[in-house]
């Protein structure tokens, strides 16, 4: 009986999270409405609320964060996977990956701020000096912006990446890599033509999921990033992400500013949970398919 | 898409014959080089955070910085103390709520109702809330405790830490009741136990050393995180007197002394740093050596 009632808490609490978070927003959902989506301005003082440049931060940080961890994450994933080196060295390299996911999120965010904003600081200011035409690159270069972030948050989601696809390459039989060499094809050839193709599905599921991560993560995006509303194209400018805006100012906020606060947290659970659903069916998906090619 | 994929030909099979194998055993080279330069590429990041948690870390350790309080802004000397004391205790609160909620729950899921609907809405939920980010936890124990109590508060801290931890504990507690082999209860049931009976004297203990392992891995992720404390527990310059008063942890204290412009500020964090990684690391050596290999 107190099982049963364990398991029924377990779902009323995501349940009640959810609600609490709605009531609360209730107030700023009525007053701002859609508009709190669209808008450009977020100047608690004046009471005017809009998390459009904060949204376009969550997605453009998680974005390019992918854009390089999945690289990274896959060619790990395939030196794990391959036997290039003895297992006891793979092991090595698997348990450092490992500890990248155990070290806490203030602790890269320390590292940030004293390695990271650095060095974007100091290369950004040549990049928008050679290359400021472009959008994407415009000076002035500042040490606190969205590539400092995107840079770190790649760091972090690289073991969910890196777990994912390992374990999606080695779920291909190999029947297919013996077919494969049998066909005279290299080993390459192989893990680029038979073997990626075949764990594809799954290689998706880890990008999908890791995109999911990035956008939840708080404290290292909030100590870099520079929190700023401000729109702009440039990698090299302060912006800002949902969770960052609610980490620097739930703790002072009050009466609409809290209400206006749950609105963009509601929106950073919908979002987080859309992608997480997303990256599980694919997964389960590609779990399913990679079964019946045995 | 995955069948077609892995059967037919690629265009290079054909026009093997046109490139020289010279050309394909370089290309083959060139990628497995490539291939192990990216991972050992990822080993330097990590060195730089370990190697500068250690310098930096390191001289300001000593045994004041686990007996005295922080010091005021500008002034050095002291320690952290309660930030020490109130991350231990936040860590208890949310054990005390997840570990009981989570291993019944996946009691329930595993052995009472393993096929029935609600099992299976248990797993999803519990997969689900593994999704949420942090921050959403220290979101709601807000709602949910600051905002009626009108205080931020150590409980309001673990309860955050609690919603976060759950879903490790219940599914990793499933796990480990999936290891006891099923001839164990037919056993117990055989010799005339009940349910019951059979799951408290066979199968839970059995179980329990997976079980520790699940919740000493929630205790590394509890510790560490930050996000859900942040404005729930808040932060304070002094001893916890209560659970119901704001408190000091070393996340949220690394987190405020790192932005200060005191010299001495940012060394407390750099060593807080240092101590939450020993923490966090010792938990999850525990969780791995200690109790998992003794029945597998």
């Amino acid at each position: 009986m107190a099982c049963f009632l364990a398991s029924v808490l377990t779902i009323v609490l995501l349940a009640f999270i959810i609600g609490e978070i709605l009531v609360k927003a209730w107030p700023a959902m009525i007053k701002f409405g859609l508009g709190f989506i669209t808008g450009i301005q977020w100047s608690p003082n004046r009471g005017v609320f809009g998390v459009l440049p904060v949204l376009i931060g969550t997605v453009a940080s998680s974005f390019l964060a992918l854009l390089l961890a999945l690289p990274l994450g896959l060619a790990i994933a395939i030196f794990l996977s391959e036997d290039f080196f003895p297992a006891p060295v793979r092991q090595v390299i698997r348990f450092v990956v490992e500890t990248l996911a155990a070290i806490p999120s203030v602790v890269y965010g320390l590292w940030g701020i004293f390695v990271v904003i650095p060095l974007v600081q100091q290369y950004g200011a040549v990049l928008a000096a050679k290359f400021g035409f472009i959008p994407f690159l415009a000076g002035p270069a500042y040490g606190n912006s969205l590539l400092t972030a995107s840079l770190v948050l790649a760091l972090m989601v690289l073991p969910t990446i890196t777990a994912i696809s390992r374990s999606s390459l080695v779920a291909v039989p190999y029947t297919l890599r013996e077919g494969s060499y049998a066909l005279g094809a290299t080993r390459w050839e192989t893990i680029l033509s038979v073997i990626i193709p075949t764990a594809a599905p799954g290689i998706v599921a880890s990008g999908i999921l890791g995109f999911g991560r990035a956008m939840g993560e708080t404290m290292a995006v909030a100590m870099l990033i520079g929190n700023s509303q401000r729109l702009s194209w440039s990698l090299l400018s302060p912006s800002n992400t949902l969770s960052a805006l609610l980490a620097n100012q739930f703790a002072e906020a009050d009466g609409i500013q809290v209400s206006a606060l749950m609105y963009a947290a509601a929106l950073l659970v919908v979002l987080t949970l859309g992608v997480n659903i997303a990256g599980e069916a694919v997964l389960r998906h590609t779990q399913k398919a990679t079964a019946g090619l045995r | 898409m995955t069948s077609t994929a892995a059967t037919s030909p690629k265009n290079f099979f054909s026009d093997a014959g046109k490139k020289t194998s010279l050309l394909r055993l370089f290309r083959n080279h060139f990628l497995t080089g490539l291939c192990i330069a990216i991972s050992l590429l990822t080993l330097v990041p990590l060195f730089s955070i370990i190697v500068l948690v250690i310098k930096n870390g390191l001289p300001l350790l000593s045994t004041n910085l686990f007996t005295q309080l922080p010091p005021a802004p500008g002034l050095d000397g002291g320690g952290f103390g309660n930030a020490i004391v109130g991350t231990l205790v936040m860590v208890g609160i949310s054990l005390g709520f997840s570990v009981p909620l989570g291993i019944l729950a996946a009691v329930f899921v595993n052995e009472y109702a393993s096929v029935s609907w609600l099992a299976s809405v248990v797993r999803f939920v519990a997969k689900l809330l593994t999704g949420i980010p942090s921050i959403i936890c220290g979101v709601f124990a807000f709602a949910a405790v600051v905002m009626t109590t009108h205080k931020f508060s150590a409980l309001a801290g673990g309860l955050a830490l609690a919603i976060l931890i759950l879903p490790t504990i219940l599914l990793t507690a499933e796990q480990a009741l999936l290891g006891v082999p099923y001839a164990f209860r037919e056993a117990s049931f055989g010799v005339g136990a009940t349910p019951f009976q059979t799951i408290w004297c066979i199968v839970l203990p059995e179980a329990m050393p997976a079980i520790m392992t699940g919740v000493m891995l929630a205790v590394a992720r509890a510790a560490g995180e930050t996000a859900p404390v942040l404005f729930t527990a808040l932060f304070s310059q002094n001893w916890i007197k209560g659970i119901m008063e704001p408190t000091a942890s070393l996340s949220v204290l690394i987190y405020n002394f790192a932005s200060l412009p005191y010299a001495y500020h940012i060394k407390l964090a750099w060593s807080a740093s240092l101590i939450l990684v020993v923490l966090v690391t010792l938990s999850n050596i525990l969780a791995q050596v200690i109790f998992a290999p003794k029945h597998h």
